[in-house]
């Protein structure tokens, strides 16, 4: 059965951005979309061992800061070279100003 | 500290590459500046605006510079045309094809992509091989045995490095290569760093350029001129020597086999022609430390870091001034580089980190 896990005040991330979050030896890229809604994907690239929190958002685009790959982190998917490989999400909800997400 | 006790192995699947996965240099961490999150996202924005600009002012000058050559064929007055064709044309196609590749020109994806074909094409590169192999460039950059795009090996080859700046090599090289890929047949080292799923790509990607270039010598021979020719395909020849005398200064001389780009990379200062031609990429250690960070917000960027990082060489001149005597010296030894000087302000290099025989080092 998966938990829920606090992962972060809403504040701390700004809109249409993303911070690292580190939990149980893994670790986890928790997006605010320009819209105001939270995401969670798995915190590294598919194609290198890149913390995507380092990376840029745009729209529903995360681009990986080593080789420019991009994923929509909404769906996970890969959107083209140099990524091939989808990215996990993680179902996330807003309660009491904070974001958690189920891992 | 350990020094290469054996001769470099440039192959992508020999010795080099097995001690580079064993010694984690390879898909290693690299060292970057710190950068706070808030100005690294204002680099990092994306913008059509600038890429726009510059694209309209280059395919501008493209066809221009082409309608001067059909124009004044077969007069002296051809000459300007050429100088100005070819190094539009064999050169400065390199940065539109490496900015776009990383995706960072534009802010709108299809507009990397355009121009990206296009630019492969005109420097008779695949486009699927190379999207990859530059890939690899930035996860490894300069490791020997896992990078592909390492332009002058050691011992150096100064005749070959001479040569390329006539594209003589280039051209023989990225022909036969683009005619054995368009049968289906990609190399062990291409198939070192392009994914299986990629493979089909590439070779209908050779299909495409060699199917463009029999067609343009066929229009040749129909016409009974050169000039279709020298329009397509030759540039690659006589316009490639500006592409040479800036990318050869990334990376020569310096340090190989280390995870800290100020260590192995070049930043030299130039004048506005050769940085519109280049697209900025003479910021090369910002570059390399930030992929994500557009042509046109590098001069920003390094003005934000420069505090950390070896002073710039002043021009290209004084670069190749200071890099001709290590090429020399390395002719006998190859191990001996070009250490590059951090000023006070700078983080330390982490020692630990490389792989480097500092005797071997000149400061």
């Amino acid at each position: 059965m998966a938990d829920w896990v606090e992962a972060c005040a809403v504040g701390d991330v700004e809109e249409e951005d993303v911070i690292r979050f580190d939990h149980g030896g893994r670790t986890f890229a928790i997006y605010r979309s320009p819209d105001d809604e939270f995401f969670a994907t798995d915190g590294y690239c598919t194609h290198e061992k890149t913390h995507l929190a380092d990376g840029l958002v745009m729209d529903e685009i995360i681009e990986c800061p080593k080789h420019n790959g991009r994923f929509n982190y909404k769906t996970g998917q890969a959107k083209g070279a140099p990524v091939c490989v989808n990215l996990a999400t993680y179902p996330v909800k807003v309660e009491a100003g904070k974001v958690m997400i189920q891992i | 500290m350990t020094t290469m006790a054996r001769k470099r192995d440039y192959s992508l699947v020999g010795e080099s590459t097995r001690r580079a996965i064993e010694t984690g240099l390879a898909s290693a961490e690299w060292y970057h500046t710190d950068v706070p999150r808030k100005a690294m996202k204002e680099l990092m924005q994306r913008s059509d605006g600038p890429a726009i600009r510059d694209t309209i002012i280059w395919i501008a000058a493209i066809l221009g510079s082409a309608a001067g050559i059909v124009w004044f064929w077969g007069t002296w007055w051809v000459v300007p045309f050429l100088l100005v064709y070819g190094v539009l044309y064999g050169s400065s196609s390199d940065a539109r094809w490496h900015e776009c590749g990383h995706g960072t020109a534009f802010r709108t994806r299809w507009m990397n992509d355009v121009v990206y074909h296009i630019a492969s094409f005109m420097l008779m590169r695949n486009p699927v091989q190379w999207r990859w192999s530059h890939a690899r460039h930035h996860t490894d950059t300069i490791i020997v045995g896992r990078d592909a795009e390492i332009a002058v090996m050691r011992p150096p080859d100064l005749l070959k490095a001479a040569l390329a700046f006539t594209g003589i090599l280039d051209f023989r090289y990225s022909l036969p290569t683009l005619v054995r890929q368009a049968f289906g047949r990609l190399s062990d080292d291409e198939k070192s760093y392009i994914p299986e799923m990629e493979f089909n790509k590439a070779v209908v990607a050779a299909r495409w350029h060699v199917a463009i270039y029999v067609a343009t010598i066929a229009l040749a021979i129909v016409l009974r001129s050169w000039i279709p020719l020298v329009l397509i395909g030759l540039p690659r020849l006589y316009g490639t020597w500006h592409m040479v005398t800036t990318g050869l200064l990334q990376h020569i001389g310096l340090a190989d086999n280390v995870v800290d780009h100020r260590l192995n990379t070049r930043t030299v200062y130039m004048n506005p022609v050769s940085r519109f031609i280049y697209w900025n990429m003479n910021y090369h250690v910002e570059h390399h430390m930030f992929p994500m960070v557009p042509y046109h917000a590098l001069p920003r960027l390094h003005e934000l870091i420069k505090h950390d990082l070896p002073e710039p060489n002043p021009s290209m001149w004084h670069a190749y001034r200071e890099v001709w005597p290590v090429l020399l010296r390395q002719l006998k030894y190859e191990d001996f580089y070009l250490k590059r000087e951090l000023p006070p302000t700078a983080r330390p290099y982490r020692g630990e980190f490389h792989e480097l025989d500092m005797s071997a080092a000149a400061e």
